[in-house]
């Protein structure tokens, strides 16, 4: 009962957010209502027990994509340009559409939590609960199914994070303009900035290597380290940042991830397994699942973490803002 | 015994959330940034101390008492540098606090 309350005004939370910026026209409100949404969203993960998701929810919705939509900001203008008026109604028209599909597919969805779906019912279900603690034995499923059964959604989802860093990095270039500037003589932020960076690092550490025994792995991590960095950036000035992570070392380290993740297939093929059959690696199958498991889920976060950096670094470095 | 730790974790979280409603009044109410701000603290500060009290007396295990002390100490530490860098960040950008009608600077 108290968990349907909270699930009911958590979306009503949802609701009035998404109805707040879509009535509003300063893009600045507009980014911090989106990060509301994203805490709010990540409060509704939660209460359905999904921690992985609502930890990276929280770090990227709420943190890291904020920071980003606010240093877009900076490069264009702080208000939306008004659109025509028949764009406008055809734009209505259309989501309007688009939203009664979606009203209408929802009456096909089982209920909340109903016994009776292919989702509980499918084989695959058991066998992921049942089989996977002999299998892979790891302690939280997600991972095992995330980094193990689906190895290669995962190489996709990789390979896909990797493709965005390059593309921005491409568009928006590397070249230097005006380095965001510190905050200029803000001793309180720095202090407090320099406190808790290496308190996230380390639950970044904690989240990347106890993903198999606990809600977390590699995305997690990876945004925690981004989100830690990204403070300390903020705070203290890009130049700052660079000094921890070089440029060059983010591009490395986006690449190496994907090489670590993929290069555990070919190692696992060279072993005489198939690609990502990660119970060549060791002696026994279960050890070699676990390694297997650790080695690509710190590929991830490799890739992520300088994902994250690097697209923060490529907009501070362009717009003359103060953080 | 365990009803006295009842009813004071009861006390503490019902006045953690009477102080929390308060805020939320004042930030309605109050008539400029920094004075909303001011009223904002009041939930920052003594709701979440008050409320973050009552779970403290409710924890099972020594474990979940830990795990709530570390929240405390998260948010003592980032709130008022919240509220701080929100509060500066106004000011520099001009906006000059609300005055009585009347009151000269």
């Amino acid at each position: 009962m108290t968990l349907h309350l909270l699930t009911v005004i958590l979306l009503t939370f949802l609701v009035i957010s998404a109805l707040a910026i879509a009535r509003m026209r300063e893009l600045f409100p507009m980014v911090m209502l989106t990060g509301l949404y994203s805490l709010c969203s990540a409060c509704l993960f939660m209460v359905l027990d999904a921690v992985d998701v609502a930890m990276t929810e929280a770090a990227v919705g709420a943190g890291v994509t904020t920071v980003l939509m606010l240093a877009a900001l900076a490069l264009t203008g702080g208000r939306e340009k008004p659109a025509a008026r028949k764009r406008t109604l055809m734009a209505l028209g259309v989501t309007l559409a688009t939203g009664a599909a979606l009203v209408y597919a929802t009456l096909d969805m089982p209920y909340f939590a109903a016994a009776a779906t292919p989702v509980q019912q499918h084989p695959i279900t058991a066998h992921y609960l049942y089989t996977m603690p002999v299998e892979i034995g790891v302690p939280n499923v997600v991972s095992a199914v995330l980094a193990g059964y689906r190895g290669y959604d995962t190489l996709g989802e990789t390979t896909v994070i990797f493709t965005a860093a390059i593309a921005v990095l491409m568009l928006l270039g590397t070249r230097q303009r005006k380095a965001m500037r510190p905050v200029n003589d803000n001793s309180i932020l720095r202090v407090v900035a320099q406190l808790l960076a290496p308190v996230i690092l380390l639950f970044a550490l904690y989240v990347q290597f106890h993903g198999d025994y606990g809600p977390g792995g590699g995305f997690q991590a990876g945004v925690l380290f981004a989100a830690a960095i990204l403070l300390f950036g903020l705070v203290c000035g890009l130049d700052a940042a660079h000094a921890i992570m070089r440029p060059n070392l983010i591009r490395i380290m986006a690449a190496a991830g994907v090489l670590v993740y993929g290069g555990t297939g070919v190692a696992t093929m060279l072993l005489g397994g198939q690609y990502l059959d990660y119970d060549v690696l060791a002696h026994d199958s279960v050890q070699g699942q676990h390694l297997g498991i650790m080695l690509v889920e710190f590929g991830v976060g490799l890739t992520v973490t300088a994902t994250m950096v690097g697209l923060f670094a490529v907009f501070a470095a362009r717009g003359s803002w103060r953080g | 015994m365990i009803w006295l730790i009842d009813a004071a974790s009861w006390l503490l979280l019902v006045a953690g959330a009477l102080l929390s409603v308060i805020g939320a009044i004042g930030i309605h109410r109050m008539p400029d940034f920094y004075t909303r701000m001011h009223a904002a603290s009041v939930t920052d500060t003594a709701g979440m101390a008050l409320i973050m009290g009552g779970l403290l007396l409710q924890s099972p295990n020594f474990a979940v008492a830990i795990r709530i002390l570390m929240i405390v100490a998260f948010l003592v530490l980032t709130s008022p540098t919240a509220t701080h860098a929100l509060a500066r960040a106004a000011l520099d950008d001009g906006l000059r606090p609300w005055l009585r009608p009347g009151d000269k600077r």
